[in-house]
């Protein structure tokens, strides 16, 4: 039996275990539980990396590369990016403009990118951000700023399309942080290279209330491996997936593990969502799978898992910052154009303030992130600032997304505009966990 | 390099004036909120204090020196707007009305250091300057004040007629920078600013206000009965142009609007730091890495209420530093006012709610720190004043269009 056979029998066979259940008929659960095994069963579910590359272990021979942080020598307050900042974000404008901006209302019915789209974006650099020169790196300094100011620029494109093409960014970027000199010989090799793996940092799961430091996904020692189950909600592009980080709790600490798609036991299934839907979004089953003890990513240290998390805030309101800039630029002509009682109804104040207001949440968002990940550059705690972030990520980018299609009206409901898009992208950013790294 | 912390260099500053509000101003707090118009005669000595500081050039720690410093410094520049607004932020989570009422530090004195020639700054050196604007009838549309100012070619002198209210600091202050028109039917070019003597006869006081809040700072109320002004004391030009006078006198607020969201940051902080060792008394402590949905209530509001005044905060600071390294910042100000104005006014109210009857008591100086934030809201452009400029820039809109 084949990897694929294999995932669509345990598939069955669990939907049909489901399907036999008294218990379902007892809660009168019937209906809602005959939705779930339908849709599940039209989509199927499917062992990830029948497509993917076999990543060769190497030995890195002693001790890993890191990037030193940026810091501030001067110590002032500045929002002026360095020159190699400003390089990276104009590019990163270029082609979200020419790239992802194009592609995104079709990549959003769709559920899927582009193709080659993946491919494209390593040119701009994406993975190479958060990767040693040693190893292959194109920085000489490690800079959440850099990745800030990247992300946001490409979600003015389109911040579907910005989470999917950021997704391997995060597993390279944890492997430069966290990795060992092993695994970074094994997998960094191939994020700097032509042909950049498909990769996703998952976290999130599927549950109301989910909180990243509490997870049901588990992984138990056994001899010299690890064994991992449970399921991951919301992972870009998992269909396609090489090679996943995978969060889950070890002896009630947090921690990553990284998982090859090729490992029996990961299966997959489309997930489609509200939001983000152009990142190809699924869900990650992990029914037993055993990795080696190499797999634990730095060292299971909780220290590094909390530090994710909060990285992983940092880039969500950074891609919400581009996507909250995107609609307000968006709605500023569009409410001035607009005629309604003989004039533009931007002459009006209703309409006239709430524009200011957005401008005001876009700004507070905007320099909130900047904060967040100047500190982490600087080698300050950022915990906090990257809460904070969230917090405007969740309410002020949320309602952003709100009153820009309310500023439309009805065209704003209809998908003539990419702001209900939007609308429905900003939802999604203020609950995101894991997924993204700065 | 992008560093949104403050200023090393400014931290001995902001240290001192953080000092200034836990031994002096905190500890009269609550005797001139209940002694309204007494006059707060500790503050002399602080004042005095400040003056050392800013002599031996560690700056100081009220609303002055907004002035745009001259020569021109290659590079990245963090000067007077940033530093003040910084200490400001402190004395005021110390106490905004005692900080409005620290002596030389008024918004006169700003509007002098910002367009004084240099013969009235020399001149008014070291002297308290109130601001006279608002009238009766005129508020928030200060180009349509109607006190008018005269010339009297033969002595040389305006005279100035009309009534000015709101005036804070009007009773206390040496100076009243007071706002008129040299010739109502030529609309706002025509408004001009003149520093009148707290001693002119021809200027009378008529009353204090009775406030909500901030009652260590007087607000005063004056009538103008000809009273006469030598002419070398309009600020700017004596000429009615059309084109930049009234923006001209407009500018100072680019400079003080800032300071004012620093009040709002200073007195939101005060109420979200007692209100977190409220909070801790009552067995809830805030964790900045579990998400907000699955803390406690209390928690989830403080949450909401720091990532506010994290943005006020960085706001005001961004504004002051465009100030510094002159930067066009109007509608970044008004970012900031608006922003820092609600949120102050919004924190304070909401902390009060979290401390229950310990936050509306007066044995404790939350429900003043709630009452005193919501003028930060008003003064200075009101919150939906704020809202109009920046609709404006954004949309690219006259005042005859967006209205």
């Amino acid at each position: 039996m084949n990897l694929t056979d294999r995932g669509m029998a345990l598939g069955l066979r669990a939907l049909n275990r489901f399907a036999g259940l008294e218990l379902v008929d007892r809660l009168g659960a019937r209906t809602a539980s005959e939705r779930v095994v339908r849709v599940a069963a039209q989509r199927g579910f499917q062992a990830a990396g029948t497509v993917g590359r076999t990543f060769a272990k190497r030995s890195g021979g002693g001790s890993a590369s890191r990037l030193k942080p940026a810091g501030s020598p001067s110590g002032l307050f500045d929002l002026t990016p360095t020159d190699e900042q400003e390089m990276i974000r104009s590019a990163a404008r270029d082609f979200a403009a020419t790239e992802l901006r194009p592609a995104a209302e079709a990549a959003d019915t769709a559920a899927a990118l582009p193709d080659g789209l993946l491919a494209k974006s390593t040119e701009i650099g994406t993975t190479m951000l958060g990767v040693p020169e040693e190893a292959g790196g194109a920085v000489e300094e490690r800079s959440a700023v850099t990745s800030v100011l990247l992300a946001e620029a490409l979600a003015h494109g389109d911040l579907g399309l910005a989470y999917a093409v950021l997704a391997p960014a995060a597993v390279s970027t944890a492997l430069g942080l966290w990795g060992d000199a092993d695994q970074q010989a094994t997998y960094l090799p191939e994020f700097v290279g032509e042909d950049v793996p498909t990769a996703a940092l998952a976290v999130q799961e599927p549950r109301a209330l989910f909180d990243p430091f509490a997870l049901r996904t588990t992984a138990t020692r056994d001899g010299d491996d690890y064994v991992l189950s449970g399921v991951k909600s919301l992972v870009p592009h998992v269909g396609s997936g090489e090679l996943f980080v995978v969060a889950a709790d070890l002896a009630d600490r947090p921690a990553f593990f990284l998982v090859e798609s090729k490992t029996p036991g990961v299966l997959t299934e489309p997930e489609p969502a509200m939001g983000l839907r152009a990142a190809a979004t699924g869900r990650l089953v992990l029914q037993d799978v055993r990795v080696p003890s190499s797999a634990l990513l730095g060292g299971g240290d909780p220290a590094v898992y909390a530090e994710a998390i909060r990285l992983g805030r940092i880039a969500w309101a950074a891609l919400a910052t581009g996507a909250a800039q995107a609609a307000l630029d968006h709605v500023i002509p569009y409410v001035n154009e607009r005629e309604a009682f003989g004039e533009p109804v931007s002459h009006r104040q209703g309409v006239a303030f709430t524009v200011s207001n957005m401008a005001i949440d876009l700004e507070s968002l905007r320099l909130t992130t900047y904060r967040a990940a100047g500190r982490v550059d600087m080698g300050k705690s950022f915990a906090r600032e990257a809460q904070l972030a969230r917090q405007l990520t969740a309410q002020k980018g949320m309602e952003i997304g709100s009153q820009a299609v309310q500023m439309l009206g009805g065209a704003g409901y209809v998908k003539d505009h990419p702001v209900e898009r939007w609308y429905r992208d900003l939802r999604a950013a203020g609950l995101m966990e894991g997924a993204l790294l700065v | 390099m992008i560093n949104l912390e403050s200023p090393k260099k400014f931290a001995p500053l902001i240290g001192q004036a953080r000092q200034v509000a836990r031994e002096v101003l905190r500890p009269n707090s609550r005797k001139y909120d209940q002694a309204e118009h007494e006059y707060p005669k500790e503050l002399d000595m602080l004042a005095a204090l400040i003056d050392g500081l800013n002599d031996s050039g560690s700056g100081g720690a009220g609303a002055a020196g907004v002035r745009a410093a001259k020569g021109a410094e290659e590079g990245n520049r963090n000067g007077t707007n940033m530093s003040t607004a910084l200490s400001i932020m402190e004395t005021c989570w110390g106490d905004v009305g005692l900080t409005l009422t620290m002596p030389r530090q008024g918004l006169g004195n700003s509007a002098i250091a910002s367009v004084a020639d240099d013969e009235q700054l020399a001149r008014f050196e070291g002297k308290w300057a109130a601001m006279a604007i608002t009238e009766p009838a005129v508020g928030s549309d200060a180009s349509a004040i109607k006190t008018t100012a005269r010339y009297d070619e033969e002595t040389d002198e305006y005279v100035l007629n009309g009534t000015k209210i709101y005036v804070t600091s009007g009773e206390r202050a040496d100076l009243v920078v007071v706002w008129a028109s040299l010739d109502l039917s030529k609309g706002r070019a025509a408004i001009k600013s003149f520093v009148v003597e707290r001693s002119n006869p021809g200027m009378q006081l008529i009353r204090l206000e009775h406030k909500l809040g901030i009652r260590a700072s007087d607000t005063a109320q004056f009538e103008l009965v000809d009273c006469r002004v030598p002419a070398a004391n309009l600020l700017g030009s004596p000429d009615i142009d059309q084109k930049k006078s009234f923006a001209g006198a407009m500018q100072t607020f680019d400079n003080t609007r800032p300071l004012v969201a620093a009040m709002a940051v200073g007195v939101g902080q005060a109420a979200l730091d007692f209100t977190r060792d409220q909070l801790e008394q009552a067995g809830v402590t805030i964790d900045y890495d579990r998400p907000a949905a699955v803390q406690t209530g209390a928690a989830q509001t403080f949450l909401e209420l720091e990532s506010d005044l994290e943005a006020a905060r960085l706001l005001t600071m961004r504004a002051a530093w465009m100030a510094d390294n002159r930067l066009p910042n109007s509608l970044h100000a008004s970012y900031a006012k608006a922003k820092a104005g609600r949120s102050g006014t919004d924190i304070a109210l909401r902390c009060v709610e979290l401390c229950g009857s310990i936050g509306l008591s007066e044995a404790d100086l939350l429900e003043k720190w709630a009452r005193d934030a919501k003028i930060l809201d008003i003064f200075e452009g009101t919150q939906q004043i704020q809202l109009l400029i920046i609709a404006r820039q954004l949309l690219k809109k006259s005042s005859a269009e967006l209205k």
